[in-house]
């Protein structure tokens, strides 16, 4: 049962962490894109579409990074080239997003899935526990896990990431330097993009294989506020992602708990357990977004410190001969 | 944020109220809670619209907004509308009651419906369906089926609806097999296909069988038919997500209720009503096939459908509620204005209710 639950938990943090760590790396250039929602609407129903078109679910994942990203780029031509602001624009690429996909989709509601095949290690992925957790996940779910690494890497241990982050901080500097400004943070958008596609994907592929109106129910916008509660860090994302998804699928879980047949526990668990059952289910539900507010005053208590995480560009606009 | 989200997904949605021309035809409006592509329960309230549009096309246009969520933003939706030269608004949801009635009183001489709730007026008609019958037979199969005897339940929030089936289900499941338990998961939305699945996946862990649902998404029956176990279809007929998991699926169908009070409003035979409909109504509660049970199981399954269609009720003492205190005495009938506003549980469903 523990490694059921901990898959259950995996599955529902994997599109919160696909979504958050492209958000990240576009934050960390200097931009703001409120449209995680929206792209990740459209990279859901096109991963659906593209599958059921072709038959492979990879295409159908494949399909969704692309589209996610071109999506993404509507945002960049028209906040990095036509210098929107970038708060408006992007919640009219979540408005459009989110329509759209409604749009597009609406031949494919009621219509089951392909599901994304799982790795299977003969042996390995049969060891108690652990077992299909490490090597029996989908493939989705490493690519979550390269990202996380793969981008700690770039922007902390690579000069490209520094770069970027330098452009981030502090865009008229990077510009008197010489930096592409404008250029990376169209690559930045993009990669935003590309991964909030690979989340939708997620939804209609592996977390729930069927396509309807508005699935990632707020999703994106999750994913938003964990970049924020990570204070731009890579591996505080993933922490996040998995205090989320632990959180909603431990509350789920304890609801369904029959305490009578639990008094083989120890007493102070089973006294726990009795008590966060007694907490009424909506207070329960609330406790992940509670946790970022806490989270978000804990870190602005110490303004030296807020100060040296955000990206200080972050949503300002920026013209190159200004 | 997701607040923000919704206040502004509902402003443009204003934007959007998708409206023909023809300004001679009487015109007939629909408030959803949830997108027309849900498959779920406004899916079936857009089916209705549809064959209002279908039957009465020639003299009547129809118009729709969707997910407009309930509470202050509802009012808007239907101020909109009412100033848009609807002449009958119907609501769908029970979210929607106060906002709709707010507007009903300020504007006479549009006819409002609202579906599933208790508050009326000279030109607000409430109308309802009785789930709960279909959800006594559900809960008969589910007892019969499972063999864990743990079935697992998922519901949004504690309203009247909600529990009056939940408490139908233990009383059906607990006719057949008084050592039926029922864990019952608040998932706190209509519709969350991420979180249904999840909560789905909590119960089959946790020993469940036999799934129902009150959410809107098909989310959970793919996960019973993943997982191998039964589950039942809601609002439409989920076959084609569990062809190995579905015992049944409990239908929502407003059809013939829309087009006689879109007809009666073209009349000017219009009169605000109150009506429950069942089984025996048209089979306004539709049941889908019986279908990956036993023959004796479906046999069982139709004798109570027409039981019910006969016009017993389910609600028929002797009931206790849940802590034992009595509510309905020997061959008592409880009464609709009861059933409307329930807020207890009955004997037999374990857990507390969130208040």
């Amino acid at each position: 049962m523990l490694e059921a639950i901990l898959l259950t938990i995996a599955t529902a943090s994997t599109p919160l962490l696909l979504a958050g760590i492209g958000e990240l790396v576009v934050e960390r250039s200097g931009v703001l894109n409120l449209g995680v929602e929206g792209m990740m609407l459209m990279g859901a129903v096109s991963g659906f579409a593209a599958a059921q078109m072709t038959g492979s679910a990879w295409l159908g994942v494949f399909a969704a990074l692309i589209v996610g990203a071109l999506f993404s780029l509507l945002f960049a031509f028209l906040t990095l080239s036509l210098v929107t602001n970038q708060v408006a624009t992007g919640l009219a690429l979540t408005l459009l997003g989110t329509g759209l996909s409604g749009m597009l989709g609406e031949s494919y509601v009621g219509r089951p899935g392909l599901r994304l095949g799982t790795l299977d290690i003969p042996g390995l992925t049969d060891l108690p526990i652990v077992g299909h957790l490490l090597f029996g996940e989908d493939p989705l779910f490493y690519i979550s896990i390269i990202l996380v690494i793969g981008v700690s890497w770039f922007l902390f241990r690579t000069r490209a990431g520094l770069t970027l982050r330098s452009i981030g901080d502090n865009h008229g500097s990077a510009h008197a330097l010489g930096i592409p400004v404008i250029g990376i943070r169209y690559l930045a958008v993009l990669f935003g993009g590309a991964c909030a596609g690979l989340a939708g994907a997620q939804l209609t592929l592996v977390y729930t294989p069927q396509w309807v109106e508005n699935m990632s129910a707020g999703r994106g916008w999750i994913a938003l506020a964990l970049v924020v509660f990570a204070s731009w860090r890579p591996w505080r994302v993933f922490a996040g992602a998995y205090l989320f998804g632990a959180i909603t699928i431990a509350q789920l879980n304890i609801q369904a708990l029959s305490m009578p047949d639990m008094t083989f526990l120890p007493a102070p668990v089973y006294w726990l357990l009795a008590t966060i059952k007694a907490v009424p289910s909506q207070f329960l539900s609330s406790l992940p977004y509670l946790a970022t507010v806490v989270v978000l005053v804990l870190i602005s208590r110490n303004r030296r410190l807020t100060m040296m995480n955000t990206p200080a560009s972050l949503g300002r606009a920026f013209v190159p001969d200004r | 944020m997701k607040k923000l989200l919704f206040a502004v997904t509902t402003a443009a949605i204003f934007g959007m109220a998708v409206t023909a021309q023809a300004a001679d035809k009487m015109k007939a409006c629909w408030v959803y809670v949830g997108p027309i592509g849900d498959f779920g329960y406004s899916y079936q309230h857009n089916l209705g619209r549809l064959a209002v549009q279908k039957e009465l096309g020639d003299k009547v246009q129809t118009s729709y907004l969707e997910n407009v969520s309930e509470g202050p933003d509802a009012e808007r939706a239907f101020e909109r509308l009412a100033r848009d030269h609807c002449k009958i608004i119907f609501g769908t949801s029970f979210g929607f009651m106060d906002a709709e009635y707010k507007v009903a009183k300020k504007f006479p001489n549009i006819y409002f419906e609202h579906a599933t709730g208790f508050k009326t007026a000279k030109n607000m008609g409430i109308y309802n369906l009785r789930w709960y019958e279909g959800r006594y037979i559900m809960g008969q199969i589910a007892a019969k089926v499972s063999k864990s005897h743990i079935g697992g339940y998922i519901v949004s929030f504690p309203i009247p609806e909600v529990l009056m089936d939940i408490n139908a289900f233990v009383l059906g499941a607990h006719s057949v097999d008084p050592n039926f338990k029922l864990k019952i998961v608040w998932v706190n939305s209509w519709f969350d296909p991420g979180k249904e699945a999840d909560a789905a996946k909590a119960l089959i862990d946790q020993g469940a069988d036999v799934l129902g649902q009150h959410t809107d998404s098909t989310a959970a029956m793919q996960v019973a038919e993943k997982r191998g176990v039964h589950a039942f279809g809601q609002a439409s007929d989920m076959i084609k997500f569990g062809p190995h998991a579905q015992l049944t699926a409990l239908e929502d169908n407003w059809a013939p209720y829309y087009v006689s009070r879109v007809k009666a409003a073209l009349d000017g035979t219009w009169k605000p009503d109150n009506v429950w409909l069942g089984i025996k109504d048209d089979n306004a509660v539709e049941l889908a096939p019986f279908t990956n049970m036993p023959d004796d199981v479906k046999a069982m399954a139709e004798a109570t459908k027409k039981k019910i269609a006969g016009g017993w009720n389910p609600f028929t003492g002797p009931i206790n509620k849940q802590d034992g205190t009595p509510w309905l005495k020997d061959g008592q009938v409880a009464k609709d204005s009861v059933l409307l506003g329930m807020n207890f549980y009955v004997q037999g469903v374990e857990g507390t209710l969130p208040k």
